[in-house]
């Protein structure tokens, strides 16, 4: 049954670290916004060397 | 709002504009606008960060509305090259920019901004305060009690499922790991609960939270005491559970419209900086540094920030802010400006005579009143609840005590202590903090936003509803137009609509509106006189349309030259166009609908020719007050509170904004809802004010729900009860307990306030 102790161990840390990137996503500032990061993947980022010109 | 209107429409084409380099769309913006963001006084106010090389600084822009805002403000660097980066955070609609000092400045990248049809909206509120954001502290803390309320459960299986005697040991070992477990939720995430039991002894008023916060602390030592002696697991599962629901109902509760403020005040209405001529030229000086004697440059589409006189230009000023009313006012040279009016048309100066701050509107805010909130605060029905049930409780256990004291003193700690797990009101914290939420949210999605939860108690108690006139039962812009004098051929129509359509002035907007001509002809020659009229040449004819005095051609000025609109084609003067208000559509049934239940008034600033049509829409039996100034309207809603009514305003205006905040439930009336609302209770739509009735019964409701999900969490806590009494209330039944009966009332209250809703169509 000394397994059980390592499980133990293992599914605490599994937890911890979900805890952690949870945190890590509010303070990042993750929740603040659910509009534009959704619409930023979709535009293409067109490399421009030269300065756009107007 | 023209502006805002026009440029919307434009914007999405922004988006090909991009895709196709060369084609430019600029709107054009006045020179020196933004001249005052060069003043290193205000923009340091604006500035969040800044060295030697770059600066940092955040933007309000109320215009951004779709995907391709975002990919156009992304892209800022492509057209302006000072922009380092630009990152758009849309539901507060703010970028946040960074550019290079040496390359660009502030006012360079406002200007840029403004170019492309996002005008950053700079205003002197948003100088001292920032915005408040998400209550992170408290996601923190549900994160830290849903972990540990998780891992809690699991290890807790072996104390409900019961372990061989021979692995007594490893028992121990889980004992002790949710004993670790449980101290970050006991020392951080209840930390709320602390505070606002704390503060609410020391205002020395029993609310929910203290009760509450005896209950954990009571579980969390007693479940130590039990690991430490190693006589059984505590309860640390049903405390960190308890915690976490509860925690989450608060934060469903609290949820904000991020994109709304309640609390506006008129210095969010005004300009940060305004141009003062001194010796010839031009100044921008921030509004508190505004003086006496000081001349004013007030720009087209510019707000009038304080009360003065004109000394030049015709001022063509649209009080819309103020009074709802958007149709311009006309003033001479000489005549007294008061501060809140948007000029038109033209430029104008005025001289001022009084400060910003002693200004006849902005001293309705610096009324005592409201230097601290008009009304006292008001407790919740669910705190009184909670005070009878803690009196109970506390009875229930001196009774066991006194009970177990005699007969088994062994007893009469675990007895007593279950009493107080078994009985905290925290079913009714649930119940009440899930119930707001989801009405909240109901209403919400109806476009209908309260300030806080706190406002659905209050609309539930209204006995009387107050409605301005202006603005609110009118819609602003849609007036009802009729043409007095000769009857109009079609082709006289389109002839005068072509020039109507020339115009941006709001009279001649709404000729083309209420004309509805098929096609525009070519005009020539067009001459447009501001503030009195335009003239043209439509196929071959002059058309001359505007005041009397425009048309007639003599110099006499006509009084009602705001309302009227005269048209001469080819010399033969035809007659005028009148204006009037157009009440929404749906007021009439609203009113009729609204009266069987609650007392009604109408207050309006305007002169009362609208008497006879609302004594039909009120059928004669309410109060119809004219001629009402802003402190009128506020003093009325204060005498009706003296007769004990309980009031809701509702009104659109500057002028309302005092009645609002003196009112009980202030609700402001908002045609888009990212426009500027002064500060009140609610924000409602324009469209949506006819489910009003609707939303006033969902609230009603609200209290019914938590009653009835207090009375489902009682039925548990007798049965909890009846264990705890005889000192033998086992884990597993607590651990039953707990979660079935906060999920059963999660169910409930969301069930029926669902139910509530849909019954009422919302």
């Amino acid at each position: 049954m000394s397994v059980i102790f390592i499980l133990l161990a293992v599914s605490i840390s599994v937890a911890a670290f979900f805890l952690i990137a949870f945190i890590w996503g509010v303070k990042s500032g993750q929740f603040e916004d659910d509009f534009s990061p959704a619409s930023r993947i979709l535009f293409e980022d067109k490399k421009t060397s030269s300065p756009h010109k107007q | 709002m023209v502006f805002q209107i026009v440029s919307k429409h434009e914007l999405c084409d922004y988006y090909d504009l991009n895709q196709n380099p060369g084609i430019t769309l600029k709107i054009p913006i006045r020179e020196d606008k933004f001249a005052f963001l060069d003043d290193t006084k205000i923009s340091q106010q604006l500035i969040s960060f800044q060295n030697e090389e770059q600066l940092h600084v955040t933007f309000y822009l109320p215009q951004m509305h779709c995907s391709s805002c975002l990919y156009l403000l992304e892209n800022l660097y492509r057209i302006n090259p000072g922009v380092v980066s630009s990152k758009v955070n849309f539901t507060r609609k703010e970028v946040e920019i960074v550019l290079i000092k040496k390359a660009t400045s502030l006012r360079k990248v406002a200007e840029t901004l403004a170019g492309i049809g996002y005008e950053p909206y700079i205003s002197l509120s948003d100088l001292r305060n920032k915005r408040p954001g998400l209550d992170q502290q408290m996601v923190y803390q549900i994160g830290v009690a849903g972990f540990c309320f998780g891992n809690i459960m699991l290890m807790s299986f072996p104390e409900y499922l019961g372990i061989d005697t021979s692995e007594e040991g490893m028992l121990q070992l889980f004992r002790w790991a949710n004993l670790f477990l449980a101290i970050p939720v006991f020392l951080y995430s209840a930390l709320p609960f602390y505070k606002a039991s704390w503060k609410s002894l020391k205002h020395k008023y029993l609310n929910i939270d203290a009760p509450i916060a005896l209950a954990i602390i009571i579980t969390f030592i007693r479940s130590v005491i039990e690991v430490l002696e190693g006589t059984g697991g505590g309860y640390f599962d049903s405390m960190t559970g308890i915690v976490f629901f509860m925690l989450a109902g608060r934060i469903l509760q609290d949820k904000t419209y991020r994109q709304l403020s309640f609390e506006r005040d008129y210095t969010s209405y005004f300009p940060v900086a305004v141009a003062v001529l001194k010796e010839g030229k031009q100044v921008p000086t921030a509004l508190p540094d505004i003086r006496v004697n000081d001349t004013l440059l007030i720009h087209q589409e510019e707000l009038i920030p304080a009360d003065g006189i004109l000394v030049k230009g015709k001022a063509f000023i649209d009080y819309s802010f103020v009074t709802g009313e958007s149709m311009p006012v006309l003033k001479e040279m000489g005549e007294i400006v008061y501060a809140g009016g948007k000029q038109t048309e033209g430029n104008i100066e005025l001289l001022v005579v009084k400060e910003v701050a002693q200004s006849y509107l902005t001293k309705l805010w610096n009324r005592e009143e409201f230097q601290e909130k008009a009304t006292p605060k008001k407790y919740s029905f669910v705190h009184a609840l909670s005070r009878y049930f803690t009196y109970i409780v506390f009875l229930i256990a001196a009774i066991t005590a006194a009970y177990w004291w005699r007969e088994d003193l062994s007893k009469l700690w675990p007895a007593v202590t279950s009493i107080f797990i078994i009985a905290c009101p925290c079913a009714l914290l649930l119940s009440n903090t899930f119930t707001n939420g989801n009405i909240l949210t109901i209403l919400a999605r109806n476009q209908f936003f309260l300030r806080n939860a706190e406002t659905i108690e209050s609309i539930a108690g209204v006995n009387h509803l107050v409605f301005d006139k202006t603005g609110t039962l009118t819609a602003p812009g849609e007036q009802e137009v009729a043409f007095i004098g000769k009857d109009l051929s079609t082709e006289e129509q389109q002839l005068i609509s072509s020039l109507a359509n020339q115009s941006t002035h709001p009279l001649s907007k709404a000729i083309v509106h209420w004309l509805r001509p098929d096609n525009y002809l070519q005009v020539e020659n067009k001459l447009e006189k501001v503030g009195a009229g335009i003239e043209g040449i439509v196929q071959g004819k002059r058309i001359r349309m505007g005041s009397i005095a425009f048309v007639k051609q003599s110099t006499q000025d006509s009084i009602a030259a705001g309302t009227q609109v005269h048209v001469e084609i080819e010399n033969v003067y035809l007659g005028f166009f009148k204006f009037g208000n157009q009440y929404r559509n749906e007021i009439p049934g609203l009113i009729k609908l609204l009266m069987s239940e609650y007392k009604i008034s109408v207050l309006s600033g305007d002169n009362p020719t609208e008497r006879e049509t609302l004594e039909q829409l009120t059928d004669h039996s309410s109060t119809l007050l004219f001629n009402q100034q802003p402190e009128d309207k506020l003093l009325y809603i204060k005498s009706l509170q003296q007769k004990g009514d309980k009031v809701m305003m509702i009104g659109d205006g500057l002028n309302d904004a005092g009645a609002l905040k003196q009112a009980d439930v202030g609700v402001a009336l908002s045609e888009q809802s990212n426009n500027f609302t002064p500060s009140s209770d609610a924000i409602i739509e324009a469209k949506k004010l006819v489910k009003l009735n609707q939303f006033i019964q969902l609230c009603k409701k609200n209290r019914g729900i938590v009653m009835a999900s207090f009375v489902l969490s009682i039925v548990y806590n007798v049965i909890g009860l009846y264990f705890a009494v005889q000192g033998n209330l086992s884990p597993l039944i607590a651990a039953i307990l707990m979660p079935s009966s906060s999920i059963s009332i999660l169910l409930l209250t969301f069930g029926s306030s669902n139910l509530a809703a849909r019954q009422l169509r919302l």
